[in-house]
């Protein structure tokens, strides 16, 4: 069986849980073999192979958190030529999809991005996106090169499936583009104890109707009484009532949860291309006008004010 | 010496119109209302800043599209920018990212540049890699996703917010720069700039003068092919209630009812 490469996103160690789902898409296609690079790639390997890597190729190098991308790119392409794989694989982060971008073009291969679903078919992968948002599903292949394709999150379920997962060092030769852009300082994002925004099974959101920063923490109170991520749009963002790392939207993150609900948010067309393949969207807002009402499956007209504390308070009880 | 800024602007179907598919499953780009992708306009407006800020600089805008396209350069030039770039073709429609990528990396280098700056992503394709496979072709560095850009002694510096951490970048020029919206909101050209922009020059090139094989590039040439594009059913009516006091209740009880609690 043919085997195809997979990009792994993890933070010293700890694989996220959108390359546990790529895996399980990866098996529909052929026997994954993962790639982990920088500071605790190797610790990756065990939760991998429980989902399905039959080999994990690791490198660990100083260039890979001191040059932004090309570097892991030349690991990649190293991989990509010990293993000549069928596709290769990669979440849709930010910059995971800058390295699959980049790889594409140096093997000469088409990319797709954004990918929702992945199926195998008799001309290749065949992968699913969602497109202006969300108003059409298209079904597209790579004709020319080696599919290359970025998958969003919470496409796919993390699925255990063990195989041999053996780890393999990969020797990656870095160009002489790897050293061109330094990072010259990084601040780590400060964690809020809540689930990550684009993985988050649920996610609640305010917009500007929460009318300020303090305000927040009755989104937040819902959030948490759910075990929820939060969100904001991006109104409430450019005010700086919340952090932009949690915008919903085209210029924020997409999320795809299994719950969305909005608070004090219209619902404009930017704000609907990051949430609208959410399975389950809620609105609370006091116009009844507002076009997220069109989108969702239970709404509320009211203040939020009112509304927001109350469903906290019964949610709380109900819990125990 | 003179800094050469070139920015790459895309004209794309306006998304609070009707964006559709034509029948060869390419982006209907004829029958619909275009612009300036608005996240272009922060790169241009990036780019008028490192103008000022440097002793001498010129600013050429570059965009491969359709005839409509030239309307996305002439919002450009009366934001300031000096000239413009127009690559248009027949044989490029339905070109896709590794075709439009090659035509801008050679459209570049015609042109001559210190700079490249990109927007963060386009509004239509919203795929956010054409400034990192712009680099890896022109073989220079990216310094993309910035909040934050400056440009000082052939340096070019910003601020890169990413999903764990913040970071700072730092590369020598040339190099590929994309910018997101958090970058500073972009100016409104003014009467004076609409007027001058009338009597910037604007040249036109097609795939000749670049070089390049009509096989690369337009729908046959593409490294990807789209089968099929449907339009998403409408989500069906949900039920909607006015808050009378029991609102709060009323939403918990439908959570409840789909095991969400
Ligand atoms: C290029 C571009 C990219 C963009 N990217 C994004 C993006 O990524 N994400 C994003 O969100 N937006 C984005 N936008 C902005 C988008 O167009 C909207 O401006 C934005 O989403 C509006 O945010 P909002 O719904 O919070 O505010 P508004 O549209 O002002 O809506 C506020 C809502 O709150 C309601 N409200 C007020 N008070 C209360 C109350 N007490 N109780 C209940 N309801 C109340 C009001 O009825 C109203 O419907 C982008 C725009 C552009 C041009
Ligand atoms: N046809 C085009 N002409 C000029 N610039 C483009 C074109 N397509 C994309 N770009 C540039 O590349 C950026 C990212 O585009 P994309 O990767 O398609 O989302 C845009 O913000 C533009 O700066």
């Amino acid at each position: 069986m043919a085997e195809v490469l997979v990009y792994v996103d993890h933070v010293d160690g700890a694989v996220r849980k959108p390359t546990l789902e790529l895996l399980t898409l990866a098996r529909r296609i052929g026997e994954p073999v993962a790639v982990a690079l920088g500071p605790g790639a190797g610790d990756t390997a065990a939760v991998l192979a429980e989902h399905g890597a039959v080999r994990v190729l690791t490198a660990e190098a100083p260039e890979f958190a001191d040059y932004l991308v090309v570097p892991k790119v030349d690991a990649l392409q190293a991989a990509y030529e010990a293993v000549t794989p069928a596709a290769v694989l990669v979440p849709s982060s930010a910059e995971a999809k800058e390295i699959a971008a980049r790889l594409a073009v140096r093997v000469g291969s088409g990319i797709i991005t954004d990918a929702i679903d992945l199926e195998s078919g008799d001309e290749g992968p065949v992968a699913t996106q969602s497109v202006f948002a969300a108003a059409f599903t298209t079904r597209s292949r790579i004709t020319r090169g080696t599919p290359v394709i970025t998958v969003k999150p919470n496409s796919a379920p993390v699925e255990p499936a063990p195989a041999a997962g053996a780890v393999e060092p990969l020797a990656v030769t870095f160009g002489a583009a790897a050293t061109g852009t330094k990072v010259v300082s990084r601040t780590p994002r400060e964690s809020s104890g809540r689930p990550e925004l684009t993985e988050a099974a649920i996610v609640v959101s305010g917009g500007r109707g929460v009318n300020g920063s303090e305000n927040f923490s009755v989104i937040e109170a819902l959030a948490d009484s759910l075990g929820a991520a939060v969100g904001a749009s991006r109104a409430a963002v450019d005010a700086g009532w919340y952090p932009h790392s949690h915008q919903v939207g085209q210029t924020g993150k997409s999320v795809s949860p299994q719950l969305y609900i909005a608070s004090g948010i219209s619902g404009a067309i930017q704000h609907r291309a990051g949430m609208q393949t959410s399975k389950t969207i809620v609105a609370i807002n006091k116009d009844a006008e507002a076009p997220i009402f069109d989108l969702v499956d239970y709404g509320v007209v009211g203040d939020l004010f009112q509304v927001v504390p109350q469903l906290t308070e019964e949610i709380t009880t109900r819990k125990g | 010496m003179s800094l050469r800024i070139v920015v790459c602007v895309k004209y794309v179907p306006d998304a609070t119109g009707d964006r559709h598919f034509a029948e060869d499953l390419t982006v209907d780009r004829d029958d619909v209302d275009g612009l300036l992708s608005e996240l272009d306009e922060y790169a241009v407006e990036q780019a008028l800043q490192i103008a000022d800020e440097a002793d001498e600089a010129e600013i050429t805008v570059l965009t491969v599209g359709g005839d409509d396209a030239k309307d996305a350069l002439r919002k450009a030039l009366s934001m300031g920018a000096d000239k413009a770039v127009h690559v248009a073709d027949d044989d490029l429609h339905g070109t896709d990212v590794m075709g439009t990528s090659l035509v801008l990396a050679k459209a570049v280098e015609r042109t001559g540049y210190d700079l490249v700056i990109c927007g963060m992503a386009s509004t239509d394709g919203t795929m956010g890699v054409l400034p990192a496979m712009l680099a890896e072709r022109l073989g220079v560095p990216q310094v993309t996703l910035l909040s934050q850009v400056s440009v000082e002694d052939g340096t070019v510096r910003g601020r890169r917010d990413g999903d764990a951490a913040s970071e700072q970048l730092e590369a020598s020029l040339p190099a590929v720069v994309s910018v997101t919206d958090q970058s500073g909101e972009a100016r409104y050209p003014s009467f004076k700039g609409i007027m001058a922009a009338k009597k910037k020059p604007v040249e036109v090139l097609d795939l000749e003068d670049l070089e390049i094989d009509g096989d690369d590039v337009g729908l046959k040439g593409a490294w990807t092919q789209v089968d099929s594009a449907e339009q998403r059913p409408a989500r069906t009516a949900g039920t909607i209630v006015k808050d009378e006091g029991e609102g709060g209740r009323q939403l918990a009880e439908f959570l409840a009812a789909q095991k969400f609690i």
